[in-house]
């Protein structure tokens, strides 16, 4: 191509005017816009400092159970504050229950959430039942306040007949599409870019998409993914760490540097709170706020909720290990969320020591009834196997199913026909 | 020895011969290791050459590519093959095609291994079968040993080469005892990797399989010889290479040929034995066509019963041989 005179010439100047400006305005030195941000102009050569300003913990109450500054009180409703307190002490006996029972092998595998109990249920107490939930793994607690019932719950853990999964997945990776928490991924931090992207969905929806994630699973190149498109994308959505010092093994101080997760949470463009994670009107008032903000501006916000995995990682660990017991007995004793909202009620003449007994009687009583029948119902009928591969059974996996049940029809007493349901 | 001694005694000598040899993954520090396959060498060793990662199998994995292209030699653990699947740019895009894309000059040796294949009570994300996966791509080596001897001597080869090889153990086989050779347990033990092992010599008929399922062969084996049926079992430690002499000359003795394996059938590591027997004369030693045993084409279950029937038991081959041998 061949450029006219009078065109190449004009380019000429173009160039020389945009690129080599002769005279800068005094304002144009002392900033300038740049993709959007701001920019100070500076001689001076300094580093910014390796961690941010730290963040500060947002508190409502103190370890006594009161409320430091009135204006921050969430003024719940007696059978509002009833429920939590006993949500989490559900939760507690569960997963001693559980626990002991994976001990006993009669299921393969679980999780507690000991000591973890108010990110649960102070989170989802200040959502609504159709805002979207993606968990990790620990927030069984979120399950309950929902209204997942013992009976769902065990039959889950024991994958049989009535489980909604089918028997397909390991304990605790529980979902429930009734109430909007979507099944638990075994791979770390999958479920950050997926809220994302269902967020981005829910967009003008007037729900949010909460995420739960650890501070372990953080690490991981799917999190600053996750972050950096719900900025981008707009996308109505809570990323909720529950950063509880550990990922099994790993102490907080070795999986990350900086200000926490949420010293990361600006530098995506991400308003971002940091609470107490044991307080459980923090992490109500935290979430309440960042519902507000996330559905009226469309945008996302990180909170990070200090507190700490009381329990071993899951059945397959050992912490002490890798942990004091004086760092255990610490927040166990003084840090506990539950025994300080308990202080609260019993302040407020709302709980007693008659009220703890009967509660604790009364949800043994519950959980082990549900544990029993979960455990004598029949396991998912065998051709279950083959189902749900695709929606629409393809031919090869239907012969390899119509193999089976004639080689079952030949050989049934080799099977234990009898613990599948018909 | 366990097979999890073996591969720590492995990791061992090879650390205390070459101090390029360097260990990282997720919680393989001070915890020794999910699966307790590193235990004491970061007591041993230190923080310079036993490194515990943030949970990123990705950036680890990309750690180590890069420090294998600067002269070290990693050991890459992955907690499991399946949370290798987050890592698998690094694994095929960088590590496999970087000496072919450099015209060889950059090569990488790195070792990346973890428990592969299906484990028990642990679902669908957690019990899976990844040979066929990485056997596909050229410029990775894979090795899936089955005993003790195996382990330890394919490990030690896998460090020394100067290719990447992907090292896939099994988690229930880490407790087993097998018994460990003189020879196996000195510190010059090396396997050489694309050599098959004839793991029970047999004249009927062959039985091809890696890892755990060449337990399940011999169990089967062990029950036909009562039934005098003698099966050869060819225990192919290595995928790729994949050791076809020794695999046609067993056919060309046999005339039979059923391959075993606990991942899926599509695609897999029968579908590749038997297509490669297909295109070359060991074909026409073929009295029957040759079979292969598969886990399930579904995901795999959580529930135990069904977790059985998704898998190849023993009794899978007993009853396959049997057909192709018209025997009762
Ligand atoms: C991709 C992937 N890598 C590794 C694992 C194994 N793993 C399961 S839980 C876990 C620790 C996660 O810690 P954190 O995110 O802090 O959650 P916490 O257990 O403390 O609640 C690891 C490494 C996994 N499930 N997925
Ligand atoms: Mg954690």
């Amino acid at each position: 191509m061949v450029l006219s005179k009078n065109c190449a010439s004009l380019l000429g100047r173009y160039f020389r005017n945009t690129l080599i400006p002769k005279t800068l305005s005094a304002s144009y030195t002392s900033s300038q816009v740049h993709a959007d941000v701001k920019l100070e102009w500076t001689q001076n050569l300094n580093f910014t400092g390796s961690s941010s300003l730290l963040i500060p913990s947002y508190r409502v109450l103190n370890q006594q159970g009161q409320i430091i500054k009135e204006s921050e009180d969430p003024k719940l409703s007696d059978s509002v504050l009833e429920k939590m307190y006993k949500n989490m002490t559900l939760l507690n006996v569960i997963d001693k229950i559980l626990y002991e029972s994976q001990r006993q092998g009669r299921i393969s595998f679980y999780m507690t959430n000991f000591g973890e109990e108010a990110t649960h249920i102070g989170s989802a107490a200040a959502l609504n039942e159709d805002d979207v939930v993606f968990g990790q793994y620990r927030e069984t607690g979120v399950l309950l306040w929902r209204g997942f019932t013992l009976s769902e719950l065990m039959d889950q853990c024991y994958g049989n007949c009535d489980d909604q999964g089918k028997g397909r997945q390991m304990p605790v990776h529980y979902g429930s599409k009734r109430l909007n928490f979507v099944t638990i991924s075994s791979p770390l931090a999958t479920q950050l870019p997926q809220a994302a992207g269902a967020a981005y969905a829910l967009k003008g929806k007037n729900k949010i998409v909460i995420c739960y994630f650890g501070e372990g699973a953080a690490s991981e190149g799917d999190a600053h993914a996750a972050f950096n498109f719900a900025a981008t994308l707009g996308c109505p959505v809570i990323f909720f760490c529950r950063n509880n010092g550990y990922a099994i093994s790993t102490p907080s101080k070795e999986q990350y540097k900086g200000d926490g997760i949420a010293g990361r949470g600006p530098g995506y463009g991400i308003n971002t709170l940091r609470v107490d994670g044991n307080d459980i009107f923090a992490v109500y008032n935290a979430t309440k706020m960042a519902k507000e903000y996330a559905i009226t501006e469309n945008k996302p916000v990180l909170i990070e909720a200090l507190t700490y995995r009381v329990g071993h990682h899951s059945t397959s660990d050992d912490s002490t290990k890798y942990r004091s017991v004086e760092e255990v007995q610490h927040w166990t004793a003084t840090e506990n969320p539950v025994n300080r909202l308990r202080l609260y009620l019993e302040n407020k003449d709302l709980w007693n020591e008659d009220m703890e007994k009967q509660w604790h009687t009364e949800s043994r009583k519950d959980i082990l009834t549900a544990f029993d029948a979960a455990e004598k119902k029949s396991k998912p009928h065998w051709s279950e196997l083959f189902n749900d591969v695709y929606q629409e059974i393809p031919d090869h996996i239907r012969k390899q199913m119509e193999e089976m049940q004639q080689h079952i029809e030949q050989y049934k007493d080799q099977y234990p026909i009898k613990a599948y349901s018909p | 020895m366990t097979v999890r001694d073996a591969l720590n005694s492995a990791l061992d000598e090879e650390m205390e011969k070459d101090d390029r040899v360097y260990i990282l993954g997720e919680e393989v520090a001070q915890y020794d290791g999910a699966y307790k396959v590193t235990r004491g060498l970061w007591k041993k060793y230190g923080d310079k050459r036993v490194i515990d990662t943030p949970i990123t199998e990705m950036g680890f994995a990309g750690i180590a590519v890069g420090s294998a292209m600067a002269g070290l030699r990693p050991v890459c653990e992955f907690m499991t093959f399946n949370f290798a699947m987050q890592a698998i740019d690094q694994v095929i895009n960088s590590a496999a095609k970087t000496f072919y894309m450099s015209a060889g000059r950059v090569n990488v040796p790195i070792v990346f291994r973890g428990p592969n294949g299906a484990a028990a009570g642990v679902a669908a994300q957690h019990s899976q079968c990844f040979a066929a996966w990485y056997a596909h791509c050229p410029g990775l080596k894979v090795v899936s040993p089955y005993n003790s001897e195996d382990c330890k001597g394919l490990l030690k080869a896998a460090i020394r080469d100067p290719d990447p090889v992907v090292f896939l153990e099994n988690e229930l086989l880490y407790g087993v005892q097998y018994e460990m050779s003189d020879e196996a347990l000195s510190k010059d033990f090396v396997l050489p990797i694309g050599k098959a092992h004839i793991a029970r010599p047999g004249e009927h008929i062959t039985l091809v399989a890696h890892s755990r399922a060449v337990e399940i062969c011999l169990e089967a084996a062990n029950e036909l010889a009562g039934k005098g049926i003698e099966a050869e079992v060819i225990n192919l430690r290595s995928i790729r290479p994949l050791d076809m002499d020794t695999i046609n000359a067993s056919i060309v003795k046999t005339n039979h040929l059923v391959t075993v394996e606990q991942g899926w059938p599509t695609c897999g590591v029968g579908a590749e034995i038997l297509s490669r027997v297909m295109e070359s004369e060991t074909f026409y030693h073929l009295d029957q066509p040759a079979i292969r045993i598969t886990g399930v084409d579904t995901p795999m279950p959580y529930t135990k019963s069904l977790e059985i029937a998704a898998l190849p038991q023993p009794s899978d081959v007993i009853a396959t041989v049997k057909k192709l041998l018209k025997a009762q």
